[in-house]
C-alpha cells in the first residue's frame, strides 16, 4: 500500500503538473525544436573578444552544440549556467579548440578572437591556445616544482632569462592570490599544494603568459566553500584586467562573480543577458523556471 | 493485497509464497548463509597466497642454507673399514637404503657376524656415508661411500691436513716432513704444519706474481705483435685492392706496397724486440719456478702412501680438527672472497666467479641501457601518437605475444641475425685484417645483451603503455591549453609522470633477462672466458668478446662438470649468488623508481 501511494505522488501531484506546464519551450528543445535565443539588447553593442557565430559540434553522430551564436565582451565576466550535458564545458573547450583532441568530433560555424579565426583553415592551434589560458575543473598542477608550474607556459615558449621568469612568477602568483601562501616554497612539488591552492596555481599558470582570455570551467567544483569564496574572490579581482568566460554548475556562483550570463539547454543558447537582468527579471519563464530551482 | 491479486499465476502454492513475502518483506530472514559471509572463499584465496608464499620461501630458504654451507669447514674423519681399507675425508651427505645380499656376502668372513647384527637391529636399513676422500691422481676417485655395517672404527686424527690445491682437487693426509731442497728440514707434525705457515704465505707471493707475469706482461707483448700482424694484412689486402682497381705497377699499387713495407719492417723490429722481452720474462719465470720449486710437503695418505705437495700447488691449508670456532669462520668467509674474487679453477668446480660476476652485470646493464630507449620510444608511438584502430591493437596484440615466445628462439634469432648478419658484415668491413677468424662474426657481450634486448623488449612495451595510459587526461589538457605542443607536452608532462612506470617495467625486464640462460648459450656466453670484457687494453671495453654468465655457469657446474659430486655445492652457492645480484640490481632500480615517485607524484587529497 505504501508503494502505491508514492506512486501516486510522483505521477500526479499537483505541482508537478503546473511545472510541465510552464516549461514548454524546453520541452520542444528536448523534442529536437530550434529556437532563437533571447539575447539582451545590451550585450550586443559591447567591446568584443570572442565572437561565437553559427556554432555547431557532434560527437560522432550525437550533436552537442546548436547553433550558438554569441559574443564575449572584453574584461568582462560572462557565465555559462544550464543543466548537465547542456554543452556549456563543450563550448568552453571549444573556444581553445580542446575538442580537437577528441577523435569524433566535428564542428561547423566559426568563433573569432579578436577579429582573428580560430576554426579557419590553416590557423596554428597552439598558437591559438597560447592566447588564452585555462583553468579546468579539476585543479591540475603538473608534477613539477609550483615555480615550474607557474612559468610553465614561458618554458615552452623556451625563455630562458631567469630574472624574467621570476618576475613573471611572482607577478602571478599575486595575480592568483596565491604568493603569501608559497613564496617561501617555491621550489617545492606543486602537488603538495591543497586543493584550494593547486586551483589557484592553475590560476597563476594561465594568467602568467597574459592571455587575451580566460576559460574557467567549473573551477570551484571540486573545492570547499572556503575554497570557492577563494577563488571567487579572485575573479572579482581578475575582472576588468581579463575577460573571463566562467562555466559553472553554481546558479548563485554565477550571481555572485559575473556580469553577464548564459543560459543553455540541451545544446542550444536559450537566454543571454546580463547577469541581474537574467536572475531578477529574465525575458524567458523557462529561465526563471531553471534559477528558480522549479526545472532542471 | 494488490499484488497478490496483480499476480498471473494463480496456484495455491504461489499465492501463499507472494503473500508471506508481503507479509515479512523480501530482506528478512534470521541469519547469513555461510556462503554470503564468503568466509570460506576468504580461507580458499588465504590459502592459495599461503602455499605461493611457502614455495617461495621454501625455495629461497633451501638455496639459502645450501649455499650458505658449502664453505663451512667441515671436520676430517678417518674411517677404518672391516675389509681393512682406510678412507680419510670429509662427510658430505649421508642416506639410508637397504643393503642388498652380495655387498654382505662380500665382507670378511670375520665382520659378517657383527653387520648382520647391525643390520638386524636397524631392521635391514643401513646409513651410508658420503666421504669426499680427494687425492684424486693416487685413487682416481673424489668420493667414496662407506656403510656403516662395513666400518670397522672411525677417528678424527688431531693432525689431519686438508689441502685445496691448484689442481687435481682436495688432498688429505698427515703431514710427515717439510722438505726445503728435498731435505726434511721438520718431521714432527707441528713444526710440519709451523714450516708450512712460515713459507706458504711467500711463496704463494710468488706464484702470484709469475702468474701475473704470464698473464699480463707476455699478454702486452702478443697483442702489440697481433696489432703488428694485423697491420702487415691490412697493408696486404690495401695492396691486392689497389692492384684489383689500377693495376700492378700504378701509383696506388706502389703507394699501398711502400705502406707494407714500412709495416713489415715494423713487424720485424717489434718481433726482435718481443723475442728479447719474451727472453726476459721466461729467465724471472724460471727463478720464480726454482725458488718455489724448493719448498715441498711431504704428507702421507691414510692408506700410507706418500706424495710430495709443492707448496706452490697449495691454495690453502687448515687443520680441519683442530679448528676453533673463530678459525672456522676465518677460512669460511676467506672461502666465500675467494669464491667472489677469483677466476675459476678445476673446470668451474672450484676456485672463484668473478669473471661470471662481472660478465652478468655488465650483460645486464648493457641489455638496460639498450632496452628502455627503445620499448619507450615504441610504447609512446603506440599511446601517443598512432590513430587508435585494427592495425594498432594488432600491433598491440603481437607486441604481448612478444613476450610468451620461447626464450631459446629469441636466441637462434639473436645468433642468425646479430652474429652472421650484422657481425659478420662488421667484421667485412671493419675487421678484414683478421678474417677468417671472427672479430664481432661470433657470440659477444655485446650481442647477448642485444638478444635479450629484444626478448625483453614487450615487458617495457607494456609497462610503459601502462603508466602512459595512467598519467591523467586533465594533465595532458593542462599541458595542451597553456600551448605545448604534443611533444612539449610529452616530455615534459607525461614522460615525467610516467617515469616510475617506465622504471617499473626495467626492473622487471632486468629481472628477466638476468635469470635467462638459454638464449646466451647461443649468442656468447661460454663455459671459461678469464678476458674479461672491460679491460686494460684499449679501447679498454671489449663488446665483442665471449662472457661467461652465473645463470650459465650454473649449468655447467650442474650437468657438464666431471666431478658432479664436488660441483653440486657450488651450484647452490652460485645460484644463492645469482638471486643475491638480480635482488640487487633489482634494489637499485628500485630506489631509483622511488626517489623519482617522490619527486613526481606526491599528492595530498
Amino acid at each position: 500500500m505504501q508503494l502505491n501511494q508514492t506512486q501516486v505522488t510522483t505521477n500526479g501531484s499537483p505541482e508537478l503538473l503546473k511545472k510541465r506546464s510552464m516549461d514548454g519551450r524546453l520541452k520542444a528543445i528536448a523534442a529536437g525544436e530550434w529556437f532563437e535565443p533571447a539575447v539582451h539588447p545590451d550585450l550586443k553593442q559591447q567591446d568584443v573578444v570572442l565572437e561565437i557565430t553559427g556554432f555547431n559540434l557532434w560527437y560522432g553522430a550525437a550533436q552537442a552544440l546548436f547553433d550558438i551564436s554569441m559574443t564575449i565582451p572584453k574584461g568582462k565576466v560572462t557565465a555559462l549556467i544550464g543543466p548537465s550535458g547542456c554543452g556549456k564545458s563543450t563550448l568552453l573547450r571549444s573556444v581553445n579548440r580542446l575538442n580537437d583532441l577528441v577523435d569524433s568530433v566535428r564542428i561547423s560555424g566559426d568563433m573569432k578572437l579578436n577579429q582573428d579565426s580560430i576554426y579557419a583553415r590553416g590557423v596554428d592551434v597552439i598558437e591559438l591556445r597560447k592566447r588564452m589560458g585555462m583553468v579546468a575543473q579539476k585543479s591540475n598542477p603538473f608534477p613539477m616544482s609550483i615555480y615550474e608550474n607557474v612559468i610553465y607556459p614561458l618554458r615552452i615558449d623556451g625563455v630562458r632569462d631567469k630574472a624574467m621568469l621570476d618576475e613573471v612568477c611572482e607577478k602571478s602568483l599575486r595575480g592568483a592570490a596565491l604568493w603569501d601562501e608559497v613564496k617561501d616554497r617555491l621550489q617545492q612539488s606543486a602537488l603538495g599544494l591543497s586543493g584550494g591552492q593547486q586551483q589557484r596555481l592553475c590560476v597563476a599558470r594561465a594568467i602568467a603568459a597574459e592571455p587575451e582570455m580566460l576559460l574557467m570551467d567549473e573551477p570551484c567544483s571540486a573545492l570547499d566553500p572556503i575554497a570557492t569564496s577563494k577563488i571567487e574572490d579572485l575573479i572579482d579581482q581578475l575582472r576588468g584586467e581579463y575577460t573571463i568566460l566562467i562555466v559553472t554548475h553554481n546558479m548563485q556562483q554565477a550571481a555572485r562573480v559575473s556580469d553577464n550570463t548564459a543560459f543553455m539547454y540541451l545544446g542550444q543558447l536559450v537566454e543571454y543577458s546580463p547577469t541581474r537582468t537574467l536572475f531578477q527579471k529574465p525575458q524567458l519563464t523557462e529561465t526563471e523556471d531553471y534559477i528558480s530551482g522549479r526545472f532542471g | 493485497m494488490n499484488s497478490s491479486k496483480s499476480s498471473t499465476v494463480a496456484t495455491p502454492l504461489a499465492q501463499s509464497r507472494v503473500a508471506e513475502r508481503v507479509r515479512t518483506g523480501y530482506r528478512t530472514k534470521t541469519r547469513t548463509a555461510l556462503a554470503a559471509h564468503g568466509q570460506p572463499y576468504v580461507w580458499l584465496a588465504g590459502g592459495m597466497l599461503a602455499l605461493s608464499l611457502a614455495m617461495i620461501l621454501g625455495l629461497l630458504t633451501l638455496i639459502l642454507v645450501r649455499g650458505t654451507g658449502t664453505f663451512w669447514p667441515a671436520p676430517v674423519i678417518q674411517v677404518e673399514m672391516v675389509d681393512g681399507r682406510i678412507h680419510m675425508g670429509e662427510i658430505t651427505r649421508h642416506s639410508s637404503y637397504v643393503p642388498r645380499e652380495e655387498l654382505l656376502l662380500a665382507l670378511p668372513a670375520q665382520a659378517m657376524g657383527a653387520a648382520r647384527a647391525l643390520l638386524a637391529a636397524q631392521d635391514g636399513v643401513s646409513e651410508r656415508f658420503l666421504i669426499r676422500t680427494g687425492n684424486f691422481e693416487l685413487t682416481q676417485e673424489h668420493f667414496n661411500w662407506v656403510s656403516d655395517f662395513a666400518i670397522n672404527s672411525t677417528s678424527y686424527p688431531q693432525w689431519a691436513l686438508l689441502f685445496e690445491r691448484q689442481e687435481w682437487g682436495r688432498f688429505y693426509g698427515m703431514p710427515e716432513a717439510f722438505l726445503i731442497d728435498g731435505e726434511r728440514v721438520a718431521t714432527t707434525p707441528a713444526e710440519v704444519w709451523g714450516k708450512l705457515n712460515e713459507h706458504h704465505r711467500d711463496v704463494r707471493r710468488r706464484w702470484q706474481e709469475r702468474r701475473a707475469l704470464e698473464t699480463h706482461e707476455i699478454g702486452k707483448i702478443n697483442y702489440a705483435l697481433e696489432q703488428a700482424r694485423l697491420q702487415v694484412r691490412g697493408a696486404e689486402l690495401a695492396v691486392e685492392a689497389a692492384e684489383g682497381r689500377d693495376g700492378k705497377g700504378s701509383p696506388a699499387q706502389q703507394k699501398a706496397l711502400l705502406h707494407l713495407g714500412a709495416a713489415q719492417a715494423g713487424l720485424a723490429q717489434l718481433s726482435v724486440e718481443a723475442d728479447a722481452e719474451y727472453g726476459r720474462l721466461r729467465g724471472e719465470i724460471n727463478r720464480i719456478n726454482q725458488e718455489n720449486a724448493r719448498f715441498e710437503i711431504l704428507v702421507t695418505t691414510a692408506d700410507g702412501r706418500e706424495r710430495a705437495l709443492p707448496l706452490a700447488q697449495i691454495v690453502r691449508a687448515y687443520t680441519p680438527n683442530q679448528l676453533s670456532l673463530g678459525e672456522k669462520f676465518g677460512i669460511y668467509f676467506d672461502r666465500w672472497l675467494e669464491f667472489l674474487r677469483d677466476d675459476p679453477r678445476e673446470a668451474n668446480s672450484e676456485g672463484g666467479v668473478f669473471p661470471a660476476i662481472f660478465g652478468t652485470v655488465v650483460m645486464t646493464l648493457i641489455m638496460s641501457i639498450c632496452v628502455v630507449p627503445f620499448g619507450v620510444l615504441a610504447a609512446l608511438y603506440l599511446r601517443e601518437y598512432a590513430k587508435a584502430g585494427p592495425m594498432i591493437s594488432t600491433v598491440r596484440i603481437a607486441v604481448n605475444n612478444l613476450a610468451g615466445v620461447p626464450s631459446i628462439v629469441f636466441g637462434v634469432f639473436g645468433l642468425g641475425f646479430f652474429c652472421y648478419l650484422m657481425g659478420g658484415t662488421i667484421d667485412q668491413l671493419f675487421y678484414s685484417a683478421k678474417l677468417p677468424s671472427p672479430t664481432f662474426g661470433t657470440g659477444g657481450i655485446l650481442w647477448a645483451s642485444l638478444t635479450l634486448a629484444l626478448l625483453t623488449l614487450p615487458v617495457v612495451i607494456v609497462a610503459t603503455e601502462e603508466s602512459l595510459a595512467a598519467v591523467p587526461s586533465s594533465m595532458r589538457e593542462g599541458s595542451y591549453a597553456c600551448g605545448a605542443s604534443k611533444w612539449q607536452t610529452i616530455r615534459r608532462i607525461v614522460l615525467p609522470r610516467a617515469m616510475p612506470g617506465i622504471m617499473t617495467g626495467m626492473i622487471l625486464a632486468m629481472a628477466r633477462g638476468a635469470g635467462e640462460v638459454a638464449p646466451l648459450m647461443l649468442v656468447g656466453a661460454v663455459k671459461l672466458a678469464p678476458e674479461l670484457p672491460v679491460d686494460g687494453y684499449a679501447p679498454f671495453v671489449h663488446l665483442e668478446r665471449s662472457f661467461m654468465h652465473l645463470g650459465f655457469h650454473i649449468f655447467d657446474l650442474g650437468f657438464q662438470s666431471q666431478n658432479s659430486e664436488a660441483a653440486v655445492p657450488m651450484v647452490f652457492s652460485t645460484t644463492l649468488l645469482l638471486v643475491a645480484i638480480i635482488a640487487l640490481l633489482n634494489i637499485g632500480a628500485i630506489l631509483l623508481r622511488n626517489r623519482l615517485r617522490r619527486k613526481f607524484m606526491t599528492s595530498q587529497f
